[in-house]
């Protein structure tokens, strides 16, 4: 006989299922509209942000469904399984060990021939290793130096070369050496100065004609350009980690993680009156490396 | 149907006995247990998405004048990567969609990858005999960290361009090997042309098989070592105790997949991602200002920033400031990731196998080093917009900087001493929740 209570619990169960069946069915027939209309807005153009909603409800709809499905009409256990110890019986050990041995009676010299055919395999493994070579020019000498030649006009981008009167006193261009508009590592950052207030730094004499002092444009720490300058405190700033230079003082860092100032390069003005270079950077532009100073 | 099937399928692989033990094989049913399949998930997307970008990307940095629909770039000079970027987000149909919803599902590929590790750290899952899934796991999330910084530097915009560049300055800063390691990977000085096409190669295919391959050697091993669970009623070292494959846990998986899918697709159609028209182009003087790199590498973004400006010089040779924050803190921080089982098994003489878990409260020196140690990179991942918060707070960066020096160094201990403190409270107390926890418990843990 079954109880009264027991036909009252199977009697909510069925409700229960009957909704959980009603909310399936639900997400998955909106999802079927949603996908409908993705390809009806696909089919008149696309627009993004419809075609991510109604993709996100083409696909949540069947989430949905298949989620109600799993929690609430299928078999839920809880099941329990036997976890079997993972190590196998010693004799299997044994017997793979043995296995693994391979020749139980060895020639007398087989280790003499292993070390050879490991010395064989080595050799094999470094020669497989140069076409790595080929990937890459030698670094040689390209980090030591830049395009920037004695006499070499300073032009912007564009190419347009520079007289005393293209830049106020206080404004600041990037210069590249004429013909190396592309050249990376010749970026150079010309500000133009009150002649009053800077002074050479010693072993500089004469590198700023008329108040033009050239920087490198690489930071010191790991590379960006140094693309912020503020006029009230003579500054540049690197924006990828904060490291300031102090332009009046050769570009000392004076704060952030760059440890070297920004090389300085030698300006002068031609007989033309155009701002050129009167030599390379004296030492390598940009980050540092193991071997920097042995040029 | 099914008979035929199950008959067909057995009288050609003899595969009777082998279903059935798969589809009654029962997976525990906690809900942690699915942050590694969101991970899995995560990954399926990104081939799929994926899959569908690499047939219109051009890896080539060559230029051509831009020429699509969106204004403001019309007639500059592009490589042909940006270009091939911009036709995607403004002239392929679904193709911005594709591209937001592969960016988001990578941001959500790492983090779930982070979440899981960070699961099996508390609950020492990764104890015998799960070392070796352990370290695979540690090598799927330096993978995935990997393949996202290749992937968002393939649009050869002004902000993956600098990424590129700090990427060229890191890799020169290794001692002795570090110039030829920088040319021969960059194939030159930067901006070096052939980098983004190797990119790519990178990108698409070999580190995505290794992902699937090592994934699929995660699950097999899983599979054979079967789930770890919580300690419980009827939960022991030698059961499983859940729902079985099939039908149950397989349906709940596909919703999982679809619900994850569904969300990187809500996003990716509403909220916009690395808009790379508003970056620009790369330009090696240009620099995008302030330029903070994907989540993910957040971590090293913030060493980068906080390293004081040291380095060692001597006999003439140096090793330069950035080899510090981003090669020895990563080195550092991924060798001791994968040595962790071992090292652990070591200071606790623990050589058991372990099927049940331990609760956090059960192991307070470890949860505390954990705790500290998320602490350390949490704050390192926030001093990476040092910038951002200096502008809101109307302060000098170098003061920002030197506060998350200070807390870099000073908060981890803390918060490592407050959560030891605080586990042994609950340990001792025998409190299930924090809530029900004396406060005596955790003043005087011995009592
Ligand atoms: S690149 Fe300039 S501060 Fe790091």
């Amino acid at each position: 006989m079954t109880e009264p209570n027991e036909i009252e619990a199977a009697g909510t169960e069925r409700n229960q299922q009957k909704a959980a069946v009603r909310w399936i069915a639900i997400g998955f027939s909106v999802s079927a509209f949603a996908s409908l209309a993705l390809a009806v807005v696909y089919f008149l153009g696309g627009q993004p942000q419809l075609e991510g909603t109604l993709l996100a409800i083409a696909l949540g709809g069947i989430a949905v469904g298949l989620g109600l499905w799993a929690s609430e009409l299928l078999p839920k256990g809880p099941f329990v399984e036997g976890r079997k110890t993972l190590h196998d019986a010693p004799v299997d050990r044994h017997e793979a060990e043995a296995a693994f041995e391979g020749d139980p009676e060895p020639v007398e010299r087989r280790s003499f021939l292993l070390k050879m055919l490991g010395a064989a395999v080595a050799a094999l493994g470094v020669a497989a290793l140069f076409p790595i070579r080929s990937l890459g020019v030698r670094p040689g000498r390209e980090l030591y130096k830049t395009h920037w030649t004695p006499g070499a006009r300073a032009v912007t981008r564009a190419g347009t070369p520079l007289t005393v009167n293209d830049l106020d006193v206080g404004g600041l261009l990037t210069v590249f050496p004429e013909g190396h508009v592309d050249a990376a590592d010749s970026q150079t950052i010309v500000i133009r100065l009150d002649e009053g207030e800077y002074e050479d730094p010693p072993g500089r004499e004469g590198w700023a004609p008329q108040g033009f002092v050239g920087y490198s444009k690489i930071c010191t720490h790991a590379g960006c350009p140094v693309g912020l300058y503020q006029q009230e405190t003579r500054e540049l700033f690197c924006p990828c980690h904060q490291s300031v230079f102090k332009v009046l003082e050769g570009a000392e860092p004076t704060a952030g993680p760059a440890t070297r100032p920004l090389p300085q390069l030698p300006l002068g003005f031609d007989d033309d009156g155009y701002l050129v270079a009167t030599g390379d950077f004296t030492e390598p532009v940009g980050p540092g490396f193991w071997d920097r100073d042995h040029d | 149907m099914i008979k035929r099937f199950v008959r067909g399928m057995d009288e050609r692989l003899g595969a009777s006995s082998f279903a059935r033990q798969a589809l009654n094989k029962v997976f525990p049913d906690h809900w942690s247990f699915m942050i590694g399949e969101i991970a899995l998930y995560a990954f399926v997307i990104l081939v799929l998405t994926g899959v569908f970008l690499s047939l219109f990307f051009e890896g080539s940095t060559g230029e051509v004048v831009y020429e699509g629909s969106y204004e403001p770039l019309q007639g500059v000079e592009v490589s042909r990567a940006y270009n091939s970027v911009m036709e995607l987000s403004y002239d392929v149909r679904a193709g911005l969609v594709m591209r937001q919803i592969h960016h988001w599902a990578a941001l959500l590929f790492i983090a779930a990858m982070v979440v899981h590790l960070c699961r099996i750290f508390f609950t020492g899952a990764f104890r015998k005999p799960r070392e070796i899934n352990w370290i695979i796991g540690v090598t799927l999330l330096l993978l995935g960290i990997f393949n996202g910084f290749t992937g968002y530097s393939l649009p050869d915009d002004l902000l993956s361009g600098t990424g590129l560049r700090i990427a060229h300055s890191i890799a020169l800063s290794v001692p002795l090997v570090g110039t030829w390691t920088a040319f021969l990977v960059f194939g030159g000085e930067f901006p070096a042309e052939d980098i983004i096409g190797r990119l790519l190669v990178v990108h698409i295919m070999i580190v995505p098989a290794a992902i699937g391959g090592l994934i699929a050697a995660h699950l097999a091993i899983l599979w054979r070592q079967k789930h770890t669970d919580f300690p419980g009623p009827g939960r022991t070292e030698t059961n499983v105790v859940g729902s079985k494959l099939w039908p149950t846990y397989a349906a709940k998986s596909v919703s999982l997949f679809l619900a994850v899918f569904a969300v990187t697709a809500l996003l990716g159609g509403l909220v916009q991602i690395n808009p790379v028209w508003l970056y620009g182009p790369f330009r090696p003087e240009q620099v995008s200002s302030p330029a903070q790199p994907d989540w993910y590498m957040g971590w090293v973004e913030g060493a980068l920033r906080l390293m004081p400006a040291w380095e060692l010089r001597a006999f003439g040779f140096e090793i330069p400031n950035p080899f510090y924050p981003a090669v020895l803190l990563p080195g550092i921080t991924f060798l001791l990731l994968y040595a962790w089982p071992f090292l652990e098994a070591r200071f606790t003489k623990d050589l058991e196998p372990h099927h049940l878990l331990d609760r956090a409260r059960d192991q307070p020196a470890r949860t505390a080093l954990g705790a500290a140690t998320l602490t350390f990179y949490t704050v390192l991942f926030f001093a990476a917009s040092n910038d951002l918060i200096a502008k809101l707070l109307e302060v000098r960066v170098e003061t920002v900087t030197t506060i998350y020096r200070i807390l870099v160094l000073g908060l981890p201990p803390v918060v490592g001493y407050v959560v030891f403190r605080l586990m042994k409270g609950l340990l001792a107390s025998g409190a299930e929740r924090f809530t029900q926890m004396p406060l005596s418990a955790v003043l005087h843990p011995r009592r």
